[in-house]
């Protein structure tokens, strides 16, 4: 089957699938070396987003991933990889301090969202999200984002407001999820399949959309070998580039990106 | 999710049910806090807050912008503009069509200049009647220009948030509005300019998760309802009751999250205080 027919819904079942490689995975293929570093500073370690040090060569880079579990217990530790406000906060903490050691910053996105719990809610969600969001838009450090699996909602936004954004193939990147979507604009949950469709989440679409910059290719019959030394030689060649900018502009070039997403019609 | 508690809020009660009386559709309106019938005119006349037990319903751009901004001074941006439809919807262009008809509305938001008591600001006011004041395209070009227009004219800005979140018809490009109004921020927090954030009700999603959350100041009317995941969703996800005064304006005060509440009848003074006590920052004179 040529990838091309694969529908919408589809790719939606091929990235929620709990046998697909998660951040770590990645992490393991992509960086010659990887040392997770722990914790807010604030009030705890929590798991979700997994953040630490890596080297490609001589090149080090700051990681920050959003990690689910590859088995039940991991899940449950790794809270299905629906991060906490303190996930967040360990994120924007490990920005800042790529930004004063001069560390491009790789991110991997792969959430159904923030986690939506009353502890979450206690010590600001939402606030959390807007604040990593906002320090990410100012970082004078280059920095890439990947859609691996779910990109679902503004906790995926969240760890994705990045010079350039890349997408695998087979991810989805979305307002929120299918189901939501149709339960909540046409009150229905059961039209989720019709809802993947019209969502534009696939990688085409948003390329289409400018939403992101670049698609990472899944050919089937493609080891995942394979398929992560495009993505380092991907990583090398981006950073290589944005390396090259002021300070000044690797903080312009990412705002106008930002800033010229969406179009509108003039009146 | 949020928006249908607000839906069931919204209904008037055209019976009097004790004594069976047909009372004339649109004159009056049952709290839905007291329970009480109530002449609509005296809820206007006193701030849109029920006469007799406080409580405060929502305020439209009209009658906010009579609330906060001098009489006379206030001058809309000529910013307009209308969504592509990206998500190619069949009935959303109709449904934006009669929405602007019904409340004489451009869009959920609303920017502009004006004093308040004699300051020039920039201000933005959000309307919890057009689509639940959630933020597509326009809602996020509208404030990003906004604030880029106070940092051009070197003024505060105020924002007035009322939203459901993210707008669901256009998709992904909803929720990209959330990191362009962000950045457009760092830009007016490098220009050393004030943002006050006044958090109504409600205020919820990707609005919460972006610029309702990134005031130098956020300020919140009492029991204002404020969260980044609805009531139910929670309640779903958790499978337990939710704690009394949850994701009230209190609640968030409690745990560090808004600056102050402040009444609706103090809101001008207070913001103007505010910008008095802000003068001095790096380009604020």
């Amino acid at each position: 089957m040529a990838n091309k027919k694969i529908t919408a819904w589809e790719r939606v079942e091929i990235a929620r699938n709990p046998r697909r490689k998660t951040a770590l995975d990645y992490i393991d293929g992509i960086f010659d070396e990887f040392m997770e570093l722990h914790g807010d500073r604030t009030f705890k370690d929590d798991k979700s987003i997994c953040c630490g040090l890596s080297r490609i060569g001589k090149q080090n880079f700051t990681v920050i991933a959003e990690q689910k579990g590859r088995n039940t217990k991991e899940n449950i530790e790794r809270n299905f990889g629906m991060p906490n406000p303190e996930s967040y906060r360990k994120a924007i903490r490990f920005m800042k301090q790529a930004e004063k050691f001069n560390r491009p910053i790789i991110t991997f996105v792969d959430t159904k969202g923030a986690y939506p719990g009353i502890e979450a809610e206690e010590r600001g969600q939402g606030e959390a999200i807007a604040k990593s969001m906002f320090e990410m838009a100012r970082l004078e450090v280059p920095t890439i984002s990947i859609i691996i699996g779910e990109g679902s909602s503004g906790g995926a936004l969240a760890i994705a407001v990045t010079n350039k954004v890349f997408m695998l193939e087979n991810a989805i990147y979305s307002i929120l999820s299918p189901e939501g979507y149709s339960s909540i604009l046409w009150k229905d949950g059961s039209r989720f399949k019709e809802a993947a469709e019209r969502m534009k989440l696939t990688a085409k679409d948003l390329l289409d959309l400018k939403v992101i910059d670049k698609i990472i290719k899944e050919p089937m019959n493609q080891e995942f070998e394979e398929i992560v030394k495009n993505l380092k030689k991907e990583i090398t060649v981006t950073i290589k580039d944005l390396n090259k900018l002021s300070k000044k502009d690797i903080v312009e070039e990412r705002y106008k990106k930002f800033r010229n997403i969406g179009e509108f019609i003039n009146l | 999710m949020i928006i249908d508690k607000i839906k069931k809020r919204e209904t008037v009660n055209v019976k009097n049910k004790k004594s069976n009386i047909d009372i004339p559709i649109g004159k009056w309106i049952k709290c839905e806090n007291c329970k009480e019938i109530i002449y609509k005119e005296a809820i206007r006349e006193n701030l849109n807050i029920c006469p007799n037990c406080g409580k405060y319903f929502r305020m439209h751009i009209g009658k906010r912008l009579e609330l906060i901004i001098d009489e006379g001074t206030y001058k809309k941006f000529n910013l307009k503009i209308e969504t592509t439809n990206p998500l190619n919807l069949e009935d959303y262009p109709k449904k934006l069509k009669s929405l602007r008809e019904k409340t004489g509305l451009e869009e959920a938001v609303a920017c502009g200049t004006g004093n308040i008591n004699g300051e020039k600001v920039v201000i933005c006011i959000m309307d919890s009647g057009f689509l639940m004041g959630s933020m597509g395209v326009v809602v996020g070009e509208k404030i990003t220009y906004a604030i880029e227009k106070a940092i051009e004219q070197k003024l505060p800005l105020i924002i007035f948030s009322v939203s459901g979140g993210a707008r669901m018809q256009e998709g992904i490009i909803s929720l990209m509005q959330m990191a362009k109004t962000t950045a457009a921020l760092t830009k007016l927090d490098e220009a050393g300019l004030l943002y006050i954030s006044v958090l109504t009700d409600p205020t919820y999603g990707g609005v919460t998760a972006s610029f309702a959350s990134l005031g130098d100041i956020i300020l919140a009317e009492p029991k204002a309802m404020i969260g980044f995941a609805g009531p139910r969703v929670i309640q779903q996800t958790i499978g337990k009751e939710l704690p009394e005064g949850f994701q009230t304006a209190e609640f968030l005060l409690e745990h560090g999250f808004i600056d102050k509440i402040v009444e609706r009848k103090d809101l001008k003074n207070t913001i103007y205080k505010l910008i008095q006590f802000h003068k001095g920052g790096k380009k604020n004179g």
